[in-house]
């Protein structure tokens, strides 16, 4: 590590790269917008190289002090904030790349959007102070308001609107309780605040605060009718960072703010959270399985595998949130992955209604390969990364209570159905229809995107220790910070009297047991 | 050398399924049956070497997998005595399956793509048999799950076959759902998924309790009771078997090998490796025995009315399958790894076999429409009377049979020798196997002998009438058809080509010898227990047991095969319009198994409406009707009315709208920092 802010330039190269991108032509704009997330991503491979897993908890530190009254431009990051730097600064120039050809009006407006998004999530996850915290998470709305209001499909306008409504609610209760914080506290310092104890009466209020804010964006149930339309009406690169990224400033911000700052009240108010995504899961799973908008299927199941993070993390241990956290990588790499794919074929037939669709596997092999793929590793298949996720977070979440478990756990089932519903109907059947079938198969710059993306969901799925590693130990510092206030599963084993069991079973259960002592 | 029996599949299926275009068909399907050959003759040494006795149980590690907390659990390879037995079975059955499929699937376009799931399919089971902890065996459980769900949908043009591969998959699912929890609740129990580890503390925990839904169990009972819920799916036992029988869309060496030998087994395979566990369960092995019966006899009930021919195999193997989880629910877990193990080569066999009737006979698979094939395809024929004569249990006891006769029989016998719910089990398995004799011979007769019935079969019209057909046909000419008069419509049958018979000739002596061959090992006490090598736990009193039950129970088996064969006889060849009689005498037992006990209706009944219905009602009064109307829309309704923003959020304003509220609100905050600093 050496003294080069890489924080700072990590921010300022989109930055600068988006002022350049307004002025430029469409196709310099294009140019400069995908050098300058390629130099993103570089800076971010240095970054997590340069990582010092078990070292420190909050490393490449940067700090300017009072720049306006108390807020200071504090930055930093532990391994939770890195690996979702990662995923962000990994799907950026992907995003570029899908939106290479099919965006032709105001290119270099649109290109400065995303850079600016870009600058925005990397922020979100670095920032150290409070204020600098909610600056960067409320600015995330202005690029995608701009990116579903302008380049979006009929209805953007409404989509746009909802999507405004929603968030700023939330946003005003959690910079109250925010403020409230800072005077209690005396300090917008996060990893000052992360060990302040508040007062418990206190700490209800203020979760309740920032959950109002955090759960619109998660989104949870009920207030998560503005993902579907949102997603409907962005185009392809907005829904792939909508899903990929800016889902997970959510369930960050469960992860950074809530739990570590306000243990006894999540410990109190748990319930909620378990309801909301139980209900959450099965309801928008069979949401999903209804609809013929093949963007809407995909952002209700995004709405079902949230659920199933917001309820790992409450599971207040190891595997629930460390399994929380490779569902959100995962899901940010996959969800990514079959918008995109949804936007393969939306570039060519200029439809969303899945029965247009049909007998793609004849004429588009290659395609049906990498969507039936990303299918997968969103049902969660083993060997994919989404079944890490899933398979962990379950696992901490049967220990919290078994009926939270039971329920979540039918999400396997509904999501199999609803997305092998969804693959039969575009990618199976005979291929009947003309303009379906004058549809080629994905070109190179497809391949580029697919590619990279294939291959970190298998990855995460084979080898999840790559991503497990830097988050270790900063979940092990929330699961003991949650320790105290952690209340008992409904699951643990009581000891019986094993004497008068074994009495019972008579003579053959003796005989067997000499016998089963010779395994191992 | 294990690593090479285990990856070399995934290989070829890599190279087959992603280089097809640039290596060519041939080439792909080389490599593909290539690479399961060599593994094959690497898999038969160490099954011998376990025969012999000079195997040693061992785990290669192969990579780190994750680790969460104590949650652990890395890529392994195990390979102990029961690991060997379904190595065999694996690699042989596969190996020849590939062959078989050169010729059954000769006309097929896509064959480089079916030779790599075929491939794809064997690595995963192999990854599940040789699994170390749970969750390698969920992987190989989801693996081949994948596998059946691309191989049954292998034409994906029909819509039976997706709509077949969905529900195999989603109601594998279900199963499934059972699997996790009991790998959660196992792990909360033993704190470790490793295998070893868990079985070995296993007898421990009897008499604990473990709280689930809210109320408190026997730890074991639940915990069985949930992993046997998984094999229920993959084993398609009664309730969750509705997907086998659809299964059958996939092409016919699919079934032979997944359906039949290998993947269904898997949940047999599941019990036996995690037996000491169900030891521990008696409540839990009493469910996987009641099960187990009344599955075996379900289906039985049903193979006897279909006319599909694979179908009736395909509930046969269920029926099978009921069998060989009665036998492990009552402590016999060597005689339900020995039936495994003979089911495999003859149902195979006998999947195989039909699928070369069903090429001779120009794709038609209603047996309606069969007879009189005997003389036309005479090995297929033969290698289908093997099949039949190990599956009906065909022996003399101390003498010689069969191999169903051996594993079969040895399943009964324990049952009987286990009493209290093994007597049921024992009476019901005879129940069935009297039906097993009667559907498959049935099946024999329809098939093989009587008086040709082709000429109604569209299959056949097409193949006579079609010009496309009469490059296969260079016999009589189409003008003479009619006039045959002997129900052949002038079709000829072909015997399948040599690719296709050496597999049944291959599998035929399994179906013969593999039970004469192996029953010592497998359920001879103290052979059985000097085999397993605790790789299962064999019950040595049982199994002595079972070997001294009175002579009638040794001789029961034999006595109901011939009852079933003379019935079949007697409804298929001597007098062949009793059936039609009965079933107009019976229509509504008759209407009831045949509509399969009305599964399916109920299934749709119960789930998949609901489903949907519930998913539409939520969708549009929950999200659209309530949520929205009330919140987003309300509010701008509010926002419309209250002030004249309408015309400025029509007019797209709307962005700056909501850059000002953004922007106030920083300032809002800024105000507020300084103002209570």
């Amino acid at each position: 590590m050496s003294d080069l802010p890489i924080l700072s330039l990590m921010l300022a190269v989109p930055a600068v790269a988006a002022i350049a991108c307004v002025f430029a032509g469409d196709r310099n704009a294009r140019l400069i917008a995908l050098a300058a997330t390629l130099i993103d991503f570089a800076l971010g491979v240095m970054l997590w190289a340069n990582f010092d897993i078990g070292g420190a908890q909050w490393q490449f530190q940067e700090m300017h002090r009072g720049i306006f009254g108390p807020f200071n431009y504090a930055l930093g990051i532990d391994g939770i904030a890195l690996v979702l730097i990662m995923l962000s600064v990994f799907l950026m120039p992907l995003c570029i790349l899908a939106s290479w050809q099919s965006v032709t009006k105001r290119v270099g407006l649109y290109m400065a959007m995303f850079l600016v998004m870009e600058v925005v999530m990397i922020g979100v996850f670095a920032a150290q102070d409070l204020l600098l915290f909610y600056i960067f998470f409320e600015a995330g709305l202005i690029p995608m308001y701009f990116i579903i209001g302008i380049w979006g499909g009929a209805n953007r306008i409404y989509a746009a609107f909802k999507f405004f409504l929603y968030t700023l609610l939330g946003s005003v209760l959690m910079l109250i309780a925010m403020i409230a914080m800072i005077r209690e506290a005396g300090t917008t310092d996060i990893p000052t605040l992360l060990v302040y104890n508040f007062p418990p009466e206190m700490q209800t209020w203020l979760w309740l605060a920032f959950f109002a804010s955090l759960a619109v964006k998660m989104p949870m149930w009920p207030v998560h009718t503005w993902l579907p339309d949102a997603h409907v009406q962005a185009p392809t690169a907005g829904s792939m960072i909508l899903a990929g990224v800016l889902l997970k400033m959510g369930s960050y911000g469960f992860i950074r703010f809530m739990m570590p700052m306000f243990p006894d009240a999540s410990a109190q108010l748990m319930w909620i959270v378990f309801a909301l995504s139980m209900i959450a899961v099965v309801y928008t799973s069979l949401v999903a399985l209804v609809q013929s908008d093949m963007k809407k299927l995909i952002a209700y199941s995004s709405v079902a595998h949230m659920a199933i993070v917001t309820a790992g993390l409450f599971a207040f241990n190891q595997q629930g949130i460390e399994g929380a956290m490779i569902i959100m990588l995962s899901h940010g790499v996959v969800s990514a992955a079959l918008f995109f794919c949804v936007g393969v074929i939306y570039d060519r037939l200029h439809t969303r209604e899945i029965d247009r669709y049909g007998g793609l596997a004849v004429n588009m092999p290659a395609y049906a390969l990498f969507f039936m793929l990303f299918t997968m590793a969103s049902i969660g298949l083993p060997g994919t990364s989404g079944f890490v996720g899933e398979f962990l977070s379950l696992a901490g979440i049967y220990e919290a209570s078994s009926w939270v478990a039971l329920v979540c756990t039918t999400g396997i089932i509904l999501g199999a159905a609803y997305m092998l519903y969804l693959y039969r109907r575009i990618v199976f059947g005979e291929l009947t229809k003309d303009d379906v079938k004058a549809m080629p198969d994905i070109n190179p710059r497809e391949w580029a995107i697919f590619v990279p993306l294939a291959a970190v969901a298998l990855w995460m799925g084979v080898y999840p220790e790559s991503f497990l590693a830097p988050i270790r130990g900063d979940v092990t510092t929330v699961v003991a910070r949650l320790a105290p206030a952690k209340p008992a599963g409904d699951a643990h084993v009581t000891a019986g009297k094993p004497k008068a069991a074994h009495d019972a079973h008579g003579e053959a259960a003796a005989g067997e047991a000499h016998h089963a002592g010779g395994v191992q | 050398m294990i690593q090479a029996i285990v990856f070399l599949p995934l290989l070829a299926a890599l190279v087959a399924g992603l280089g097809q275009r640039a290596i060519g068909t041939t080439a792909a399907k080389l490599v593909t049956t290539g690479a399961l050959f060599a593994s094959c003759a690497l898999s038969w040494p160490i099954f011998l070497s376990f025969v012999a006795g000079t195997g040693e149980a061992g785990v290669t590690p192969v990579l780190h997998w994750v680790s969460s907390g104590a949650l652990q659990f890395n890529w392994e390879l195990r390979v102990d005595t029961l690991t060997a037995v379904m190595l065999v079975v694996i690699t042989t059955v596969s190996a020849l399956v590939h062959l078989y499929s050169w010729g059954y699937m000769s006309e097929d376009p896509d064959q480089p793509r079916f030779f790599a799931y075929l491939s794809l399919f064997t690595f995963a089971m192999l990854m599940l048999v040789t699994a170390n902890n749970l969750v390698q065996m969920f992987f190989g459980w989801e693996g081949v799950g994948l596998a059946s769900y691309l191989l049954i949908g292998f034409w994906y043009k029909k819509p039976s076959a997706n709509a077949a591969a969905i529900k195999a998959f989603v109601v594998n699912r279900v199963g499934d759902l059972g699997f996790m929890l009991g790998i959660f609740g196992t792990f909360l129990v033993f704190g470790t998924v490793s295998i070893p580890e868990i079985l070995a503390a296993a007898p421990g925990m009897a008499g604990s309790t473990i709280g689930f839904l809210g109320h408190r169990f026997d730890t074991m009972t639940v915990l069985c009771l949930l992993l046997f819920i998984g094999a229920m799916g993959k084993s398609a036992q009664l309730g969750l078997h509705t997907w086998l029988p659809d299964a059958m869309e996939g092409p016919t060496p699919v079934s032979a090998l997944i359906h039949a030998a290998t993947m269904v087994t898997a949940g047999v395979f599941m019990v036996c490796r995690l037996s000491p566990m169900f030891e521990a369960a008696p409540v839990a092995a009493g469910v996987v025995t009641f099960v187990g019966a009344a599955t075996c006899f379900f289906a039985a009930t049903v193979g006897t009315t279909q006319w599909d021919i694979k179908r009736v195999i395909a509930y046969s193997t269920c029926s099978q399958l009921g069998y060989m989880f009665f036998a492990a629910g009552v402590g016999a877990y060597g005689a339900a790894m020995f039936h495994l193990f003979t089911h495999a080569f003859f149902k195979a066999l006998l999947f195989l076999g039909a699928g070369s009737v069903i090429h001779a006979m120009h794709h038609e698979q209603d047996m309606r429409y069969y007879g009189g094939l005997r003389k036309h395809i005479p090995l297929t024929y033969w290698a289908m009377m093997m099949g039949t004569l190990a599956i009906t249990g065909v022996g003399i006891a101390g003498v010689a049979g069969f191999a169903g006769f051996y594993s079969k029989d040895g399943i009964l016998e324990a049952a009987f020798a286990a009493g209290g719910g093994g007597q049921i089990a024992f009476w019901v398995g005879i129940f069935a196997a009297l039906l097993t004799s009667f559907y498959s011979w049935r099946l024999v007769f329809l098939t093989f002998y009587g008086k040709p019935r082709w000429e109604q079969s569209e299959h056949i019209q097409h193949a006579v009438h079609d010009d496309h057909g009469h490059g296969h046909d260079d016999h009589a000419p189409a003008a003479h058809h009619d006039a045959h008069g002997d129900g052949t419509a002038g079709y000829h049958p072909h015997e399948s080509p040599i690719n296709m018979l050496i597999p049944l000739g291959v599998l035929s002596l399994g179906a013969v010898f593999a039970g004469m061959l192996f029953n010592h090992q497998f359920i001879y006490p103290e052979e059985g227990a000097a085999f397993w090598k605790g790789s299962l736990a064999f019950n040595e009193h049982l199994m002595h047991a079972a070997h001294e039950v009175p002579l009638w129970v040794k001789w029961m088996p034999f006595t109901v095969m011939a009852i079933g064969l003379f019935l079949a006889w007697n409804s298929y060849i001597r007098n062949t319009t009793l059936p039609a009689r009965f079933v107009a005498q019976f229509s509504l037992l008759h209407k009831f198994l045949f509509n399969k006990w009305y599964f399916d209706e109920l299934y749709n009944f119960l789930f998949v409406k609901p489903a949907f219905a519930i998913g539409r009602f939520f969708w549009k009064r929950g999200d659209e009707g309530t949520i929205d109307r009330f919140g987003p829309n309300g509010v701008a309704a509010l926002v419309q009315g209250g002030t004249r923003l309408a015309v400025r959020l029509q007019s797209g304003y709307v962005y700056g709208y909501a850059f000002v509220m953004l922007l106030g609100l920083v300032g809002l905050a800024s105000w507020a920092m300084v103002k209570f600093q």
